[in-house]
């Protein structure tokens, strides 16, 4: 029966989850807290306790927090079998087997994935590891990277102006470190804000003292003679010298591991229902394998049910919880995964929140402040609903903001509201780029869906 | 005889030893209008929490269609100084509350408030051994108000030995927040006058800080001039107004309210005893259950809203029932007990969003010190008489005197 089982999975059944970071940890206090008393292994291929990365590209950069001391709190004991500094490297869907780079095998009842996501390197390999050429994903990254800005370089460069790009820029400049930035698009923050707000972020570099490059792509990068970086060569035929050099170019999903093993997992991630159960390529959904986190694409019935990738913090807490709660829950429990995707960054001494998925909204209206002050509340619509906002320094208007997402009320906002500037009566394009056009990671990316749109072919991932 | 509406009752002193079963039958009309222009009462904590967070929302009194007409909120903000930034919208709210904050917090003055730990430790010490050997006090009178006083007439720099002339005027501008309606032209006038006296009070220390500015927060307003500019004159003496006020007549409260709680919970004040520390969630847990800020009065709409399917008109006076949202079984567990373990406290202690209290690390630091203190140092305290006599006030509401019997001082 199938009670029964339930019944003796959650009392000695096996769960494994691979990618002991935020999800994972998350996840493995939530199946304790719901009742789980089996056996909990946690495998991470990076040989550290869960750490939290948020601060690397922002307190630690600072130097007010070391790179070493960013744990994550435990909200509880977990009493699981970590194998840590070891990669998941295959799994047997039939027989419910992961497979460890040391060759062993681990079975289980129930599978998490939550290998999350990984920095996107630079493409030219030979050009990637000269030394100063670096990435911020883990701490090692952070550490390595706190090392040579405290050392005093003449200059650094950022290749990217998204999110983190920004926020390395941000960090240099506060220490006093000349920095350029290089983007693609026509401003920072376009691939997950737009060019309206792009061009905030814009200024807010200049201002801030660097040196803001848009519409180049950068063409190469030069070596010394003993292979420290040394200069950067844009698509502009500029040249320019600089002795760190950090790509922040987005992001790549770890899902490599997972090729052949039948899973739905791919360059965009793993789909999963919004119970976060795993689809198998056919785009069956699997009953014993979850996915959460960065590394997860799931359908919002929010946002027309699309599949979203969320990079985001939150996300991966919450979806974690839910999975967790799935997995060891009956059908008839389970919980769909509904989180109001949820955004914050800081840089240049200005907090930068979001909520929805900015990236889908077509328009933008201006509510509260203004553009011109960098303190303003920007609504996004998309087709005739608020689909998402965005507050520079205003941050506490945001929740009314979720709830208008939640309720799918009318763009343009017509009603008054406080600070609402005579000059922002209109709603305006929010200017997003083209999709079919790559930029540096948005961090928040979609597809469409419809079961017309389903492939039945599976193609293998190439990143 | 037919029982006063519901919202008419909030005011009525009957029930200020024990509000919260009012509160109960508050919520079971989530949003409350019974008169044409008596004000919609919300009394839940979601919906609470949603208004302090809407921008259609205003603490500016001039956007009430009736202006002048509520007996809660009437004007104890006029009489000659403009309005201070409680009772402002953004973007002048905004901007007044960053200034004033440069002198106040972080990122300029992070450490102003944990700073001053050590020196509130040696005020309540003082209070404490000042009480000699006294086996009866009256906790109000001899310890919970004079205490934040000192501290704000510091963190301020207003002289501490002026207390007995500004109370002249502060008891009249908080009497104005009082809710009965026999006396409110009365005590709207009296309140008036007094805020103007206070404000020419100040403005003679103000002048002088302007000459030779000092290390305390008066100097601090006169002096900023950061990305926003300075205050004028006037903007200065209204937010000192504001600070004074509010950085005692509310936390006399809190620290009354908590020991009382504290004296009908003697297992938790007895782990307090051992285990400072527990302070801290002690005081989350008060703002929560016995929240000296009861009610938020001053809140109208720019716009036709709708809550729980009921249109509030544009204009209309509200009154966001921050006490009854925090024990609204809603939103938390068991609301009408006491327990400082609870998980979660996430109370309406403080209101929320842009208004949210402007001095709660200040307060917050004060109540735990000052209950710690008490729960260490008085021997075997127990209340004489429960109720204790209340103030009138139904906004700030809080006990006028308690009395409390103790064996010794440790
Ligand atoms: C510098 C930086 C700044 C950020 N700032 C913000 C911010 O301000 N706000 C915000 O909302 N979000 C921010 N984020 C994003 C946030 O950190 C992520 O959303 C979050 O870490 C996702 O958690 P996760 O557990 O899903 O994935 P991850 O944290 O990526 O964890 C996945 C783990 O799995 C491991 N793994 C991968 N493959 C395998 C395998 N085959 N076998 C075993 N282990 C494997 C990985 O090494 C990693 O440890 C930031 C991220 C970075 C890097
Ligand atoms: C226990 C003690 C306190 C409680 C319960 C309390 C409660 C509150 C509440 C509920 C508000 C919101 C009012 C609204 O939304 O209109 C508020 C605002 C405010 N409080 Fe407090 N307060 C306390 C102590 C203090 C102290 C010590 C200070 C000053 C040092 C202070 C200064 C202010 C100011 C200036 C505001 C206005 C903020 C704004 O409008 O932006 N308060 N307080």
């Amino acid at each position: 029966m199938a009670g029964d089982y339930l019944d003796r999975l959650r009392r000695e059944g096996r769960i494994v989850i691979v990618g002991a970071s935020l999800a994972g940890l998350r996840a493995a206090e939530t199946l304790r807290a719901e009742g789980f008393t089996g056996e909990l292994t946690l495998i991470g291929d990076e040989p550290h306790e869960p750490y939290d990365r948020p601060p690397l590209s922002k307190s630690v950069l600072l130097g007010m927090a070391s790179p070493r001391r960013t744990e994550l709190p435990h909200r509880r004991e977990i009493d699981a079998k970590w194998r840590l500094g070891i990669a998941a490297t295959g799994l047997d869907l039939a027989a419910k087997r992961v497979r460890l780079a040391d060759g062993d095998e681990v079975p289980y009842d129930r599978l998490l994935i939550a290998t999350g996501v990984r920095a996107r390197p630079w493409l030219k390999e030979d050009e990637a590891r000269l030394d100063g050429v670096c990435l911020l994903r883990t701490r090692d990254d952070a550490a390595d990277l706190v090392q040579r800005l405290d050392a005093g370089p003449r200059r650094v460069f950022v290749i990217g102006a998204g999110f983190a790009g920004s926020e390395v820029a941000s960090a240099c400049r506060e220490k006093g470190i000349p920095v350029t930035v290089a983007e693609r698009a026509g401003a920072p923050l376009v691939g997950a804000l737009g060019g309206v707000i792009g061009a905030v972020a814009a200024d807010l570099q200049t201002e801030n003292g660097v040196d803001l490059r848009t519409h180049v792509t950068v063409t190469g990068l030069e070596g010394d003679s003993i292979g420290r970086v040394r200069a950067v060569h844009l698509s502009d035929e500029s040249v320019v010298e600089a002795d760190v050099v950090v790509v922040s170019l987005g992001s790549q999903r770890n899902t490599e591991w997972l090729t052949g093993s039948g899973l739905g997992a791919g360059p965009r991630g793993i789909a999963c229902d919004a119970g976060c159960r795993a689809f198998d390529f056919r785009g069956i959904v699997t009953d014993d394998v979850f996915v959460a986190g960065d590394v997860a694409r799931s359908p919002h019935a929010l946002f027309g049910y699309q599949f979203l990738s969320l990079e985001h913090w939150g996300n991966a807490v919450a979806q974690a919880e839910t999975a967790a709660h799935n997995m060891i829950c009956h059908g008839a429990d389970r919980r769909p995964h509904l989180w109001m995707p949820a955004f914050w960054s800081s840089m240049f001494g200005v907090n930068i929140k979001s909520v929805g998925v900015p990236p889908m909204g077509d328009q933008l209206m201006i509510t509260q402040g203004s553009l011109a002050e960098r303190r303003f509340v920007g609504v996004y619509g998309y087709q005739g609903r608020v689909i998402a906002a965005v507050t520079f320094d205003n941050a506490r208007w945001l929740e009314f903001y979720a709830r208008q997402i939640e309720r799918g009320a009318p763009f343009p906002v017509e009603y008054p509201t406080m600070d609402r500037r005579p000059e922002n009566r209109q709603p305006v394009a929010a200017d997003f780029p083209d999709p079919s056009l790559p930029t540096h990671g948005p961090t928040v990316t979609l597809s469409g869906y419809s079961p017309a749109d389903q492939q039945l072919v599976f193609h293998p991932a190439r990143h | 005889m037919p029982k006063a509406p519901l919202f008419r009752q909030i005011t009525d002193f009957a029930h200020r030893a024990d509000p919260y079963p009012l509160y109960e039958e508050l919520r079971r009309t989530p949003v409350l209008h019974e008169e044409a222009d008596g004000p919609f009462v919300i009394s839940s904590y979601w919906d609470i929490e949603a208004l302090l967070h809407d921008p259609r929302i205003s603490s500016d009194a001039t956007n009430l269609a009736a202006a002048g007409a509520d007996e809660l909120s009437h004007s104890d903000e006029t009489g000659g100084l403009p309005p201070s930034f409680i009772r402002l919208d953004p973007p002048e709210h905004d901007r007044l509350r960053r200034i004033a904050n440069r002198g106040f917090g972080p990122p300029r003055r992070p450490r102003r408030i944990e700073g001053m730990h050590g020196e509130l430790e040696e005020i309540v010490a003082g209070l404490l051994d000042g009480l000699g050997d006294a086996r009866q006090i009256d906790l109000v009178d001899q310890f919970a108000y004079p205490f934040p006083v000192t501290v704000i007439c510091r963190l301020l720099g207003v002289p501490r030995e002026d207390e007995p002339r500004f109370r002249a005027w502060v008891d009249p501008i908080v009497a104005g927040l009082d809710p009965d309606s026999r006396t409110s032209a009365d005590s709207a006038r009296a309140a008036q006058e007094a805020r103007l006296q206070l404000g020419m009070y100040l403005s003679g220390l103000v002048e002088q800080r302007t000459r030779e500015p000092r290390d305390d927060l008066l100097s601090d307003l006169v002096t900023s001039h950061g990305p926003d500019g300075s205050m004028t004159m006037m903007e200065v003496l209204a937010t000192a107004v504001l600070l004074l006020i509010a950085g005692h007549e509310t936390t006399v409260n809190l620290i009354t309210n908590g020991m009382l709680t504290l004296l009908r919970h003697p297992d938790v004040l007895r782990r307090l005893a051992r285990d400072p520390g527990l302070s801290v969630r002690i005081v989350e847990e008060l703002l929560r259950y016995e929240p000296p800020v009861q009610i938020v009065p001053q809140r109208t709409c720019i716009a036709d809203i709708e809550v729980r399917g009921v249109i509030i008109p544009k204009g209309s006076r509200i009154w966001l029932m921050l006490a009854a949202g925090n024990r609204d079984p809603e939103r938390f567990k068991d609301p009408d007990r006491f327990d400082p373990d609870r998980e979660d406290i996430q109370h309406l202690g403080f209101g929320s969003g842009v208004h949210s209290c402007f001095g709660a690390p200040l307060a917050r630091l004060e109540a735990q010190i000052a209950l710690a203190a008490l729960a260490r140092r008085l021997e075997n305290p127990r209340l004489v008489a429960d109720p204790p006599p209340y103030r009138q006030n139904a906004i700030l509401r809080g006990p006028r005197h308690l009395e409390i019997a103790f064996d010794g001082l440790n």
